[in-house]
């Protein structure tokens, strides 16, 4: 059924399909005069048995048997030998059927049908099951129809799994087996059926697809089941914190929108106009229910009793890795700096839900020191400049583990086992680095076990190995070079956040305002975000000269208040999109990207529309410039959420006088546009 | 011969070909030429079909295995070629094919009670493989109605230790297999899927990776060497996949270095096997009731072609025209004498060498492969056959086991094949198994040490009581030996001489493959080169359902 070469048809065949279809034809016309007249004499019956062993494929005809069966059912009177006989009957008519063309859906179903009527025995079932997977071992519709039979039967899964072994025995490539086997074992672990451990089960099963990995690399069937396995060994059930902002133990100076004079180099310094400054709890999954029920904020500091929670992600969903508060500081009248204990507490009471369903169960709490200063009388006129008035971070590595955020990981999981299973699969996988898959598994099993890392002397030790197979991997296999480019990318941001040393190269105090504390990882040749949980103290951000395509992720840096983007691969503003959430942006360079080079740019089509927007036409520059609006619908949508002070757009296809105007219009407030005051 | 039953004379007296022996190539070219329409007869001294490929029951085998294993006294006075007529009549003498014959019976009560039960081959070890030219000839002859085979269930290869490995020889083998560790299977796989996309190759085809002219030419060994498997495996691909005989790493004994080229296509007949009947578990298949089906098969589709069929009866001489010294027909134990065209026989049958000297040369250019040749340094076989209690490995019973060279003993040139068969082919009672060894020897005691050395590494001998105490904790597992049978084959080569052509005696090898083209070839030599059954058609064949059983059919 598999690997058979397509032959050409020979001219007799084409007759003889000729001749089928003209009686099939007379037969079909026939029948759906039977359907519509509600015929259900033993002749008409007899027709669409005729029709369904020609082509099983007439689903019609499986409906008027349903109607059929119906009606003789409700004319017999409950005789249990005539209810079986007829249903019998319909088996029978199926199985011809099945033999004709084993994949039809039709069919598949109208024997689920007859048998969740009961009456039928389901011991011939398996049977005809075995015949027909022994026919086509990976054919899905009998291994969904085995499911369901065996969820009729109750036959014990264990009984299945062991199914599954035969079935991989006699020919390993068969999705459907390995497939079905995943299922099965899910089950019995998260049942805890005897002897169904994790920590006993998994490396079993490690040990078996590496029987089918080694003998044939080539074939993709056990990889897939290695992965699902990778995937159990790295995951955990239960939702974890993996980082805040601001950290445990960590201090900050909240102020006024402005700038600060003379700001302590070691602390970070927050201004903002509004008063508030966000919290940012970061999850390892998606998680639900953050609220002020689940999040309790003790605090002196007044009016921060019902925080509101917001998720942070692009679908408007209310599940997300990044949830974010906005506390109060704001003080209304002029006093003496002031210092204030917040303590964030989570998991005290259920509520916090993976998407998943499990509960975000171990109690979590941090507190921060917020020092509230007087509002600075001079606000922020002038530009930002990327070239000049950088200082390196003074590493000292005190400063840096105030910004680098504890995480709650491997906090109460069963560690040892998944990192004895990675170690070993690391191991075993090295052997076979000679072929694409071995290399990209080997990297994958190498970045899961730094993540599983804990121990601060070894941690790190793999990414120069990772680096040179996402290298190596993008000389072997071009068409696939994206891919591997990306995760190269988030095993080079892994490693820059790896530890303080490193993270500290790429470090900087931006004395131009308020000494922010900018992270520069430009010319590194990214194209893809990560590690941003990391880096969730970032104020400004320096990703110029990269090959960056969008800027998700960075939705997370809700302290980000400037953002280089120049030289990338940036193709429209709907890239941007992500930055929408960013609140506190103020300065957003995108000069020398590719926004409007591509006329015809698919991922517009992936974003909300205009027309699908509700609130759009009340806006003011709707209603005066409907034309442009049209026109820059992606770039109105993006930077009519932002409230920035400085942009460049320069070197874009897009920029010209038109959109200059346009986008004075949408963001008023602009001070500088492309490196000039608008007006001048 | 003097208890021969009187015969009635042959009518009609006059062949076109008459041939002696009804082992497998006989059989093949008797079947061969009476479907194409000449008029054939087939003689056998013997009582049974099959000659020397003949399974029998324990005490004919032994009788057999005697009576040719000693050149038997002329049974007359020899005469010197008579004059009588216009004809020559030139004495044959019988040649004896085995020697050191030696058979015992440990428990003859037991083996008496069932003696009959035996179907023992005296080829043997000797299976067909699935894509062997010999069911290729059976398909195409129609033979393959006579013949039911059953799947030889697994092969392993042993050593000294005692431990029976299986053979990976498929991809679900290799993912089963717990011998070998992952890289093995990787490097073992891979060399696979080469030897496939050889096969699969098309010339202007340059994507696929090919096997370069070079190694092909080299020697197989080294090829493996190259392509970075490791000992254990190449000698599995070696002595228990490509089945080969000799040493291939040791270049003073071995007699055959197989090249490349030669490798891959025992690969290729290997692979083909595995996959080529549905029902058939592996590559090799064995006939229900013994290797003399085969022959046997052949025989009944040439008797339904016309061939005329008569056993019991040897040829004691030839006759030559007295003018030209040509061959005109046999006479037979009867006493009748029958002309033909040509004459096809069994590799036994020799001029005596005191009739050579009286004749002529055009006479003596006739008989030319008739005369005996010396026989000095050529190979010989050592086969073994045992009767055994129980079975070598639990829960097999028809299995295949390979010892490849040195395996054993440090001094074993060359492997050991040894075949086990069960009752569920029909050839020896429930409970019981028929053991077949085999190795290629320079010299009859060379061989016999080697066949002995592998019983012992799989049977327990019935020893004595007193030793049993110390001996009883090793062997415990091990089959007991009932009956058995050593004796040491010559190999004989068929030999195309024109009118008269003799056939050859069972080769070394585990199949067909072989035998049956030499065969082929010969026949297309004797009889010009027409195609053989080429207008056979099998008819449609009733797939009949039997347990196990393999249906050859065309497909």
């Amino acid at each position: 059924m598999h690997g058979r070469p397509r032959k050409a048809s020979k001219p007799e065949d084409e007759a003889a399909s000729a001749a089928k279809a003209v009686k099939l034809r007379s037969l079909q016309s026939q029948f759906m005069t039977y359907h519509h007249e509600k015929i259900y004499t033993k002749e008409a019956i007899e027709l669409s048995t005729k029709l369904l062993e020609i082509n099983p494929e007439a689903y019609t005809a499986w409906n008027y048997r349903k109607l059929a069966v119906e009606d003789s059912l409700s004319r017999i009177e409950s005789d249990p030998n005539s209810v079986k006989s007829i249903l019998d009957e319909e088996l029978r008519v199926v199985e011809n059927a099945l033999k004709q063309n084993f994949k039809s859906y039709g069919a598949w179903h109208h024997r689920k049908w007859v048998l969740s009527k009961g009456h039928s025995s389901t011991g011939n079932e398996l049977k005809l099951l075995d015949k027909f997977q022994k026919l086509d071992p990976r054919n899905f519709h009998a291994w969904n129809y085995r499911r369901f039979v065996v969820e009729l039967t109750n036959r014990s899964e264990q009984d299945e799994l062991q199914y599954t072994d035969d079935m991989i025995n006699n020919n390993f490539s068969n999705y459907s087996a390995w497939h079905n086997r995943s299922v099965l074992l899910s089950s019995l672990l998260a049942n805890r059926v005897d002897g169904f451990i994790p920590e006993k089960k998994i490396p079993d099963e490690y040990e078996i697809v590496h029987q089918a990995i080694f003998t044939d690399p080539d074939d993709q069937s056990g990889w897939f089941y290695h992965l699902w396995l990778l995937a159990q060994t790295v995951n955990v059930e239960s939702p974890l914190l993996t980082s805040s902002w601001p950290s445990h133990g960590s201090s900050v100076i909240l102020s006024g929108a402005g700038c600060l004079i003379g700001s302590p180099f070691n602390v970070i310094t927050f201004c903002s106009e509004t008063g508030s400054v966000p919290l940012i709890l970061y999850f390892d999954q998606a998680v639900g229910g953050v609220s002020s029920l689940t999040v309790t904020i003790d605090s002196e500091l007044k009016g921060n009793e019902n925080l509101v929670w917001e998720p942070i992600s692009n679908k408007s969903s209310q599940v997300s890795c990044v949830w974010v508060a906005r506390l109060k500081y704001l003080i209304s009248e002029p006093c003496e700096s002031k210092e204030y204990k917040v303590k964030v507490r989570l998991g005290n009471s259920p509520g916090i839900i993976s998407s998943r369903g499990f509960n975000f169960s171990t109690p979590y709490e941090f507190v921060f020191t917020a020092h509230v200063h007087d509002t600075a009388k001079d606000s922020q006129e002038r530009i930002v400049s990327w070239t000049d008035g950088f200082e390196l971070w003074n590493a000292q590595s005190k400063d840096l583990n105030s910004l680098a955020t504890s995480d709650q990981l491997n906090a109460g999981i069963d560690l040892k086992w998944r990192q004895a299973a990675i170690d070993s699969e690391i191991e075993c996988f090295r052997l076979l680095a000679d072929s694409k898959i071995g290399k990209l598994t080997l990297a994958r099993l190498l970045m899961a076990s730094e993540a599983m890392m804990s121990d601060a002397v070894v941690k790190g030790v793999h990414y120069e190995e990772i680096l040179q197979l996402y290298n190596d991997l993008m000389a072997l296999d071009s068409s696939h070079h994206h891919y591997y480019k990306d995760e190269h990318s988030v095993a080079f941001l892994h490693k820059v956040t790896s530890s303080s040393e490193s993270l500290s190269r790429y470090l900087f105090r931006y004395r131009g305002m308020n000494n922010l504390v900018c992270l520069r990882l430009n010319k590194l040749s990214l194209s893809r975000i990560a590690s941003v949980e990391k880096l969730l103290f970032v104020q400004m951000l320096d990703l110029s000269h990269n090959e960056l395509h969008s800027t998700e992720g960075l939705e997370a840096m809700q302290l980000l208040s400037c953002l280089n983007l120049s030289h990338n691969r940036i193709r429209n503003f709907s890239a941007l999109d992500s930055l929408r959430h960013v609140k506190q942006l103020k300065v957003l360079d995108v000069s020398h990207n590719h926004i409007g080079k591509h006329s015809v740019d698919t991922t517009r089509y992936l974003c909300s529309s205009p027309l699908s927007n509700s609130d759009w036409s009340q806006d003011d520059v709707r209603r005066q410039n409907p034309g442009l609006v049209t026109k820059y619908w992606d770039a109105y949508f993006v930077l009519r959420d932002l409230n920035l002070k400085q942009l460049d757009i320069a070197g874009n296809e897009i920029a010209g006088d038109e959109f200059n105007s346009f986008v004075l219009q949408v963001v008023p407030k602009l001070v500088w546009l492309n490196g000039q005051k608008p007006g001048n | 011969m003097s208890d021969l039953p009187p015969y009635p004379p042959l009518d009609p007296s006059n062949y076109d070909l008459i041939v002696v022996g009804t082992g497998v190539s006989e059989s093949v070219s008797a079947a061969a030429a009476s479907s194409s329409g000449s008029s054939v007869l087939h003689l056998d001294p013997n009582p049974f079909y099959g000659s020397h490929f003949a399974a029998l029951s324990l005490p004919d085998l032994t009788s057999f295995l005697h009576s040719n294993s000693v050149s038997p006294p002329p049974s007359s006075p020899p005469i010197p070629p008579s004059n009588s007529h216009e004809l020559i009549s030139v004495d044959l003498v019988h040649r004896s094919l085995y020697s050191s014959v030696e058979i015992s019976s440990f428990d003859s009560e037991i083996l008496e009670e069932h003696s009959r039960r035996f179907n023992v081959d005296l080829c043997g070890p000797r299976v067909v493989f699935c894509a062997d030219e010999s069911i290729n000839l059976m398909l195409k002859s129609g033979a393959n109605n006579y013949v039911e085979f059953k799947s030889i269930e697994a092969s392993f290869v042993g050593d000294s230790s005692g431990e029976l490995r299986n053979v990976p020889d498929s991809r679900a083998a290799i993912f089963k297999s717990k011998s070998l560790t992952l890289l093995e299977k990787n490097l073992l796989m891979k060399f696979f899927k080469l030897v496939q996309s050889q096969l699969a190759k098309s010339d202007d085809d340059t994507t696929t990776v090919k096997i370069s002219e070079e190694d092909m030419e080299s020697p197989f060994v080294d090829f493996l060497t190259k392509m970075r498997l490791p000992p254990n495996i190449k000698s599995i691909i070696l002595y228990a996949i490509a089945m080969l005989d000799y040493d291939q790493d040791n270049m003073e004994t071995c007699r055959h270095l197989l090249k490349t080229k030669e490798g891959i296509d025992r690969l290729a007949l290997y692979i083909k096997s595995m996959g080529r009947f549905s029902n058939a578990l592996g590559a090799l298949i064995y006939p229900i009731y013994g290797q003399g089906e085969l022959p046997q098969a052949f025989c009944r589709r040439a008797a339904v072609k016309g061939c005329v069929y008569v056993l019991r009866m040897p040829i004691t001489a030839l006759l030559l025209d007295k003018e030209t010294g040509g061959y005109k027909g046999v006479r037979l134990a009867s006493g009748q004498e029958i002309f033909s065209q040509k004459l096809i026989l069994d590799p036994c049958i020799n001029v005596g060498l005191e009739s050579l000297s009286s004749l002529t040369d055009q006479q003596n250019e006739t008989l030319r492969v008739l005369v005996p040749k010396a026989m000095i340094n050529k190979e010989k076989i050592a086969r073994g056959i045992c009767v055994i209690r129980g079975s070598v490995k639990s829960d097999v019973s028809n299995a295949l086991i390979v010892y490849p060279p040195k395996s054993l003993f440090p001094e074993q040139l060359t492997a050991i094949r040894v075949l086990q068969l069960g009752s569920g082919l029909a050839v020896c009672p429930a409970d019981m198994h028929v053991l077949y060894f085999s190795t290629l020897c320079k010299n009859d005691d060379q061989g016999i040490k080697a066949l002995l050395s592998a019983m012992g590494n799989l049977i327990r001998l019935p020893v004595p009581e007193s030793d049993s105490v110390v001996e009883n904790v090793t062997c415990e597992a091990k089959p007991l030996l009932l009956w058995r049978a050593l004796y040491v084959q010559e190999l004989v080569k068929g030999e195309f001489g024109g009118v008269i052509s003799s056939m050859p005696s069972p080769d070394e090898n585990l199949n067909y493959k072989e035998t049956v083209e030499s065969a082929v070839k010969l026949y297309e030599q004797i009889m010009g080169s027409e195609e053989l059954f080429k207008e056979e058609t099998s008819l449609e064949n009733t797939t009949e359902e039997n347990e196990g059983g393999v249906e050859i059919d065309e497909n």
